[in-house]
């Protein structure tokens, strides 16, 4: 099978679905790819290179480069969902979505309530998330526990390619608003993804490797860091169960409650501050839920109370790592032991 | 004098580790190539491996619960009378051959495609000389079943797997007639297209059946035919797998579904599941199952009508059955029995060809020899 990355997994998916459904439009900035630059004009594909010939395929009807203004790109995008249009809006940034809020918010995330559910608003938000680019406090941050928090809202946090191509298709074919969100470090990381066009269903989460002494739960590049942390402590004969649950919103709370009442032991990662945060969320879940299995405090290993540090060394200390990964998993392992 | 290396095996494709779960011999005990020698467990499956050598069990590598890579060393096996010196200067002398370490890094399939009618097909040719061994898996499966079995029978002969339509990595709208006569039309249809005549043809469940249409309709061209737990030899079948199978969309159903194919639940990995999954999740594959089960399984029932055929083909054919198959009952073998060889295997349930690997690749093997000499 072949390996391609996220970022073409995503394209990949987007150009399919155009394909099958005439209805869907891609609107953002700049999303025909290299306006105002020499040549072709979707030679760049975005700023992510993600819509790259999209444009040249399906026309500038359904491919809509706007001002910058987010509150246009999302007030736009959720009316045209509204009204029959399956849009897929890019918010570059998701740091930028406190202009766009109200459209998101209170208006993409209320309408099927507030219409007496005779509305259906099929609108995906793409955006970017997290730290590691030394991009400063205001493009660094990872804020999808903020739209997890939104009733009416579903939430995506890939980390790899195979999910990323059946979860965006998903989230195409959804009657809700989806905020999908993608790691910015993570665009060229490569796995097997089929050509098919699939769907992997929303609240399923993945189980990334088995394991009996200690449940990790983790989300998007953190799984690859907790990954890493897991082949340090396999040698030292600590096997973690690593949960990755692909959706924030809806959660797949029973792959998480069933495998901490096997293991005992929870360690959650998260590059998310930590304040009612994803993870704080989780802790809460299995406090409340699998009090009696727990053996050892819940740990969570996140970003601190504290905006992105714009310097590299202070970056790099600011973002979970392998080190204090494996370092919070055999604390909780050796407790009580 | 022998001092010969037992490693980690490779089963299937994408196996790069294996973890030892436990030895079924201890060290001292002799040997034969067929002893069930220990347990392995991949994230697809866990499977027990045969010594493969004769001697004795010099020496255990590998202790319960460790992890290793394929190809390497797990134990010794060498007659009685080498020294303990010899053992540990072979045992630190070892080194992973860099083949084995090269094939577990590589991730490129050797499966290709054939157009067969209106459709690609997806296959695995691999092994070189003789009449082909065809194999062909059953429902909602696809080629992965073999993953005991083809490259084990490709060492001797040129072995064929390959996925129907609507499965694995073939095409999923489905476009022919889809019940015995039409899918073993399209097996005619790939092996014209691989320009094979004579082929010893191997079917496990609705593969079986599919292998037994072929075998009725060209038997000239079937040097020998072996079922695995096949369909259409009775009307019994668990309608809960089948439902269940064209149903699920989600790991934990998955699990409790699959779990229904083997006699020890404990065999089902993660990766079975995910594979499963994965499949499940294309566009197409829902209605193509869902299409299939109707035209085979309507109502849950199947329809049978096979077994005179069975018994009457002019070729050498036999049946293999667990006895504690939960999908078609073993007890549908009885309507041939005394008319065709009948092996029934303990401790089996669905997947003779993985929970009794080595034995079934010894009846294949025998039956393709017999027909060959």
């Amino acid at each position: 099978m072949p390996q391609k990355s996220i970022r073409q997994a995503l394209n990949e998916a987007l150009a399919q679905e155009m394909r099958r459904d005439p209805t869907i439009v891609v609107i953002g900035e700049d999303v025909s790819g290299g306006a105002g630059t020499e040549g072709q004009r979707d030679a760049y594909g975005g700023v992510l290179g993600v819509t790259k010939g999209l444009f040249g395929e399906f026309g500038e009807a359904r491919v809509i480069d706007t001002p910058i203004t987010e509150s246009a790109i999302m007030g736009a995008a959720a009316g045209a969902a509204v009204t029959g249009l399956r849009p897929v809006a890019e918010l570059m940034f998701s740091d930028f979505f406190g202009v766009c809020f109200d459209q998101i918010f209170n208006q993409a995330a209320k309408f099927r309530y507030m219409f007496g559910g005779k509305a259906k608003t099929p609108l995906v938000i793409r955006t970017m998330i997290g730290a590691g680019r030394s991009a400063a406090a205001q493009h660094s941050q990872s804020p999808y526990g903020v739209f997890t928090a939104v009733p009416g809202l579903k939430c995506v946090v890939p980390s790899n390619a195979y999910d990323a191509k059946g979860l965006l298709i998903q989230a195409i074919r959804d009657d809700d608003p989806v905020v999908f969100c993608e790691h910015k470090l993570m665009y060229d990381l490569r796995t097997e993804v089929p050509d098919e066009p699939y769907t992997i269903p929303f609240g399923e989460a993945n189980v990334v490797r088995d394991g009996d002494d200690v449940t990790v739960v983790a989300l998007a590049r953190m799984v690859h860091y907790a990954n890493e942390a897991a082949e340090a402590l396999e040698k030292d004969g600590i096997e973690i169960e690593l949960i990755d649950p692909r959706t924030t919103s809806p959660l797949d709370e029973d792959t998480i409650l069933e495998s901490v009442e096997r293991t005992g032991r929870l360690v959650i990662v998260d590059e998310a501050t930590p304040r009612c945060s994803i993870a704080t969320d989780i802790a809460a879940l299995v406090a409340d839920k699998a009090f009696d299995a727990l053996k050892a405090p819940i740990r969570r290993v996140t970003a601190p109370h504290t905006p992105v540090p714009f310097a590299p060394s202070l970056e790099k200390l600011y973002i979970p790592s392998p080190d204090k990964i494996a370092a919070a998993v055999r604390e909780v392992h050796g407790y009580g032991k | 004098m022998t001092i010969a290396a037992i490693t980690m095996p490779k089963w299937g494709l994408t196996m790069t580790e294996g973890k030892i779960l436990g030895w079924l011999k201890e060290e001292g005990d002799a040997v034969g190539p067929s002893d069930e020698l220990v347990e392995i467990e991949t994230t697809k499956i866990t499977n027990v491996m045969e010594a493969g050598e004769a001697g004795t069990l010099r020496r255990i590598v590998a202790a319960p619960g460790s992890t290793l890579p394929i190809g390497a060393l797990i134990a010794v096996v060498a007659p009685q009378e080498a020294a303990d010196g010899e053992i540990d200067a072979f045992v630190a002398g070892f080194v992973v051959p860099d083949t084995t370490a090269a094939e577990a890094e590589s991730e490129a399939p050797a499966a290709r495609e054939l157009a067969a009618g209106d459709y690609r097909l997806r296959y695995l040719d691999l092994g070189e000389s003789g009449v082909p061994i065809v194999l062909i898996h059953g429902f909602g499966a696809d080629l992965n079943t073999w993953m005991f079995n083809q490259s084990v029978l490709a060492e001797r002969q040129r072995t064929i797997a390959l996925d129907l339509p609507g499965h694995g990595g073939s095409s999923k709208a489905l476009k022919g007639p889809i019940d015995g006569a039409g899918l073993a039309a399209d097996i005619d249809r790939a092996l014209a297209a691989l320009d094979i005549d004579r082929v010893h043809l191997v079917g496990h469940s609705m593969g079986g059946a599919i292998a037994l249409h072929f075998a009725g309709w060209q038997p000239a061209r079937v040097a020998s035919l072996t079922l695995l737990a096949p369909a259409g030899l009775g009307p019994e079948i668990n309608a809960a797998f089948i439902d269940g199978f064209v149903r699920i969309e989600r790991r934990r159903e998955a699990q409790e579904v699959l779990r229904l194919l083997v006699h020890d639940p404990a065999l089902v990995g993660r990766t079975m599941v995910e594979d499963v999954l994965r499949y499940k999740r294309l566009d197409g594959v829902s209605a193509a199952l869902s299409a299939i089960a109707a035209e085979w399984f309507p109502g849950g029932v199947q329809r049978a009508g096979q077994a005179e055929i069975l018994a009457t083909l002019p070729l050498p054919v036999q049946l293999v059955w667990g006895r504690d198959d939960r999908i078609i009952p073993v007890a549908h073998a009885a309507a041939v029995a005394g008319r065709v060889p009948v092996h029934i295997l303990d401790s089996c349930g669905h997947l003779p060809h993985m929970e009794k690997a080595g034995e079934v690749n010894r009846l294949i093997a025998r039956l393709v020899g017999e027909a060959a000499a």
